[in-house]
């Protein structure tokens, strides 16, 4: 945080009554805090993306090409054509307003542009100018708007201040999905070379090295090398974890904040503890390094040429089915994009878990399934053994990410794990979690430093049932399954919710994991020392 | 607008409504259905008027309706469905001993077709509605709010069933549900004819709509100058219906023919029958000819709209692309090629030593 950072009071006094100025007035003032940095030129180019130069949203010039407003019209119309949910959710809003505060952004800044209605509605009232018979005559009275470089600029503004939660489609009468709106107006600011280097640098660094960090194979290896270190130092166990090894039954993937992020690091041992205890025959693969796809927050094409790493090294390395780690966007790319964009993947097998032989037939297609699915499977099965009570220093509550409950419903497989590897587990309120939860407000590209006020806003809401939880219980523990979560709750919650740590939930499966020939342990994965007393009397 | 500068004052007037103004945008539709309604009004005296009210305008507005609404749905269903992505508003189907949530994160055809039924028929969706407060702490509250839910649920029935029960205008004999609906919309046998609750019902449901656009902040901000219009003409509609059913009688005979005429294409010209009907029949004729053209389409859209008509079953299923193109990839060999060197100092296993 800067050091002019408002304090929580003075950032919440806000009204969500919107202002008499018309919103079709396009100006936005671009002040600190509140929007993303260009894209560098370097990683359009080594993209090949067009228009690659030195701007910022705060310049006047943008410098956009001399055809740009041909280009995105152009850009419109293809799209209009490919996609039905873009057509379909431009004619058929009847701005009922039951979306305007379900808004993260809308809730945490009070601007009614957040309402996903009128962030809609900012696109929408070009679509109706440009390509509907009644706009086309009757202009504004029809609800058309020109399209000027105001309100491109005022595009870049606000469809970078919404993540893709999809939050406000399960409230929408017609399931209009702000994502899908969203994702088509990134797609056209692409075209005239308008994107943030918080987005295009991950793309780019995964493009070329495997993951969003940019590391490079054998740093990947350092990586899990010392992760294997330390365990042995927690556990006296020394575990395998191999890499680029062909022939294993199972290709990992996991999001890159896993072996390189605080607190993600801990879900990573949960993750090895668990694979050695049950012998899983595995790999990880240093080409294959990222689970997460910032592609999904550029374009379907950058989605798909980034995506295509994980069917090719399955292929390669001769595995028979995929396993993927906790990340929340990663798992709407996995879920409702892969097969499709670079399917089929006729060349693995039916998922069969190998320790308690279950199929996943929900995979069966895809072949890829989700580690909170595979060991929710083992432990009820009774295959692994675990001590609840080394989790008994944490009070927990478990946040749902968004594309794992609104594209997956991968709602009660956490819940189950919870369950059995902790004793103190609290829900938030129910308007705020399961298919009704809030994002974290730094997703889809949006989790970078020079953003914090919007990220800061937009996390108030998740913040503020975490603190309902806080206060009636507790809680000191915030769980979830995505890489994005990891790596901004903690700055949110420190902001609002101060004394709530963020975790995974494999984190929690590794500290209660009972493992064989493991010494006593005195510590969790954290390196926090654990209650050993308390133990003591419950043995 | 400045006094005494009569054109100026009229182009500047134009240009506000083209900008956008949320209270001169429901004065000025309002203000456009009076206008309607008075013409015809006027005209339902004259036989020639009689002639372009009772068959010209109804079969040009039926046209465009037809026309305009088959237009919009094959344009919806020729652009195709590239991914499958709906949203899931419970558990999926996975393990077996994990309750799916069948309905709301449907995997199969049938949860699919409640789903939408659901949708459809009930607004489940508007249903999950709450209304967000934020109060000091800060704490956000989220109160339940059912009225939006109620309010469009209580028009869009009371529609359908009066929409039916106009179908005894145009059929001969009266099918006997139409006879039924109309004894249980008369239920309370209150007056002479009886009080139908659905026209009780329609005409309070989109007051309440009205009132709510109008108050509401926030969708006081969004409304545009359609979003009124639809509300007036569906409202002059009713009470012009209600007008000629309770208070100022019409000669039903002669509606009967005319509609009857127009069904079977062989249009007669109406007889002076009341120049409410006429109001009536042109506001209806509006609406028809209105609606491809306007967001009353959702009526359609909502069949189409991939977040709610698509199984949860991506990764059981796999959805295929039309337009699928080949993209530049990184492949593997060019990225060992890259970090050979490094991987081999790693040890780690390389396609080519």
């Amino acid at each position: 945080m800067s050091e002019a950072a408002p304090k929580p009071e003075e950032l919440v006094q806000i009204n969500y009554d919107p202002p008499r100025r018309d919103w079709r007035d396009a100006h936005v003032d671009y002040r600190k805090g509140t929007f993303c940095y260009s894209a560098a030129a370097k990683n359009l180019q080594y993209l090949d993306l067009p228009n690659p130069r030195d701007w910022q949203p705060f310049d006047k010039d943008w410098k956009l090409p001399p055809n740009w407003r041909e280009t995105i019209l152009q850009g419109m119309k293809e799209r209009l054509d490919k996609f039905r949910s873009f057509r379909l959710f431009m004619d058929i809003c009847v701005r009922c307003g039951a979306c305007a505060d379900k808004c993260h952004f809308f809730l945490g800044s009070a601007d009614p542009k957040n309402m996903p209605v009128l962030r809609a509605e900012l696109l929408r009232s070009v679509y109706r100018r440009y390509f509907t018979l009644s706009g086309r005559i009757f202009r504004g009275l029809a609800g058309g708007r020109e399209l000027t470089e105001d309100v491109l600029k005022e595009w870049f503004y606000y469809f970078y201040q919404c993540t893709e939660c999809r939050r406000c489609s399960v409230f929408c009468p017609f399931g209009i999905d702000t994502a899908e709106i969203t994702m088509m107006v990134r797609e056209l600011l692409n075209l005239v070379g308008v994107n943030t280097n918080w987005v295009l640098e991950p793309a780019a660094n995964c493009f070329r090295t495997g993951n969003h960090l940019g590391i490079q194979p054998h740093g990947f290896k350092d990586s899990i090398d010392f992760a294997v270190d330390e365990l042995e130092e927690i556990t006296g166990i020394r575990v395998e974890a191999p890499i680029n090894r062909k022939g294993a039954e199972i290709l990992f993937i996991v999001p890159s904040a896993d072996y390189f992020g605080t607190p993600h690091y801990y879900t990573l041992l949960g993750y090895l503890m668990l694979f050695h205890e049950i012998g899983l025959d595995y790999t990880f693969s240093a080409y294959a390094s990222e689970g997460g796809n910032f592609g999904l927050f550029s374009s379907h094409e950058m989605m798909k040429r980034l995506n295509a790493k994980m069917y090719a090294e399955a292929q390669r390395l001769g595995v028979k089915w995929i396993l993927g780690g906790e990340c929340g966007h990663m798992w709407r790319v996995v879920h409702q994009y892969m097969n499709t964009m670079n399917g089929p993947a006729d060349f693995l097998e039916e998922p069969v878990s190998p320790i308690t032989g279950t199929r996943f037939e929900n995979a069966d297609a895809t072949k890829m399934v989700h580690i909170c699915e595979f060991t929710s499977d083992l432990i009820h099965n009774n295959k692994l053994k675990l001590d609840p009570r080394r989790n008994d220093h944490w009070k927990v509550t478990f946040h749902d990410s968004c594309n794992p409950a609104r594209a997956m419903g991968l709602l009660e497989e956490p819940r189950y794990i919870l369950r059995n590897v902790s004793n103190q587990f609290y829900e938030m309120p129910e308007n705020t979690i399961r298919e009704q939860t809030f994002c974290c407000g730094s997703g889809a590209g949006l989790g970078t430093d020079e953003n914090i006020e919007m990220r800061l806003r937009g996390g108030l809401p998740r913040a503020n049932a975490v603190k309902h939880v806080r206060d009636k219980h507790g809680v000191n523990l915030l769980t979830c399954i995505c890489a994005i979560d990891k790596a901004t709750l903690p700055t949110a919650l420190e902001y609002w919710t101060p004394g709530v740590e963020v975790g995974g939930i494999h984190e929690l499966v590794g500290n209660a994991l009972v493992m064989k020939g493991e010494q006593e342990r005195t510590t969790d994965l954290r390196g926090e020392p654990l209650h050993q007393k308390e133990a003591a009397v419950h043995a | 607008m400045k006094p005494g500068a009569g054109s100026h004052c009229w182009k500047e007037f134009i240009q506000t409504l083209r900008d956008g103004d949320e209270f001169l945008s429901a004065l000025t539709s309002l203000i456009l259905i009076v206008v309607a309604a008075g013409l015809a009004f006027a005209g339902g005296g004259a036989y020639s008027s009689r002639v372009l009210l009772g068959v010209i305008l109804p079969y040009a507005a039926m046209a465009a309706f037809l026309a305009g609404i088959v237009y919009r749905v094959l344009k919806w269903a020729a652009a195709p469905v590239p991914f499958h992505i709906p949203t899931t508003c419970g558990q999926q189907n996975s393990l077996p001993w994990i309750k799916s949530s069948w309905i709301e994160s449907p995997h199969t055809r049938l949860g699919v077709a409640v789903r939408m039924a659901l949708e459809i028929l009930l607004f489940r969706s508007l249903f999950r509605n709450s209304r967000a407060q934020l109060r000091e702490g800060p704490r956000l509250l989220y109160v339940e709010n059912k009225w939006l839910w109620l309010g469009a649920l209580a028009f869009h029935w009371s529609m359908l069933i009066i929409v039916l029960r106009h179908l005894r205008y145009f059929v001969v004999p009266v099918p006997r549900f139409i006879l039924g609906m109309d004894a249980v919309d008369g239920f309370f046998q209150i007056g002479a004819p009886q009080l139908l609750l659905t026209d009780v019902i329609i005409v309070a449901a989109l007051l309440f709509l009205l009132q709510r656009r109008l108050t509401n902040p926030q969708v006081r901000y969004i409304s545009l100058f359609s979003d009124y219009l639809a509300l007036f003409l569906l409202l002059g509609i009713a009470v012009s219906g209600i007008l000629m059913r309770y208070f100022f009688k019409v000669d039903l005979e002669g509606i009967k023919q005319l509609a009857v005429g127009l069904v079977t294409f062989s249009p007669i010209v109406p007889a002076d029958i009341g120049p409410l009907f006429f109001v009536h029949l042109a506001l209806v004729s509006f609406l028809l000819a209105y609606f491809p053209f306007s967001k009353l389409v959702h009526m359609g859209g909502i069949f189409l709209s991939p977040t709610r008509n698509l199984a949860n079953d991506s990764r059981m299923l796999r959805h295929v692309n039309p337009w699928d193109y080949p993209v530049k990839v990184h492949t593997y060999q060019e990225w060992e090629k890259e970090f050979h060197d490094k991987m081999k100092a790693a040890g780690m296993p390389l396609e080519r030593e």
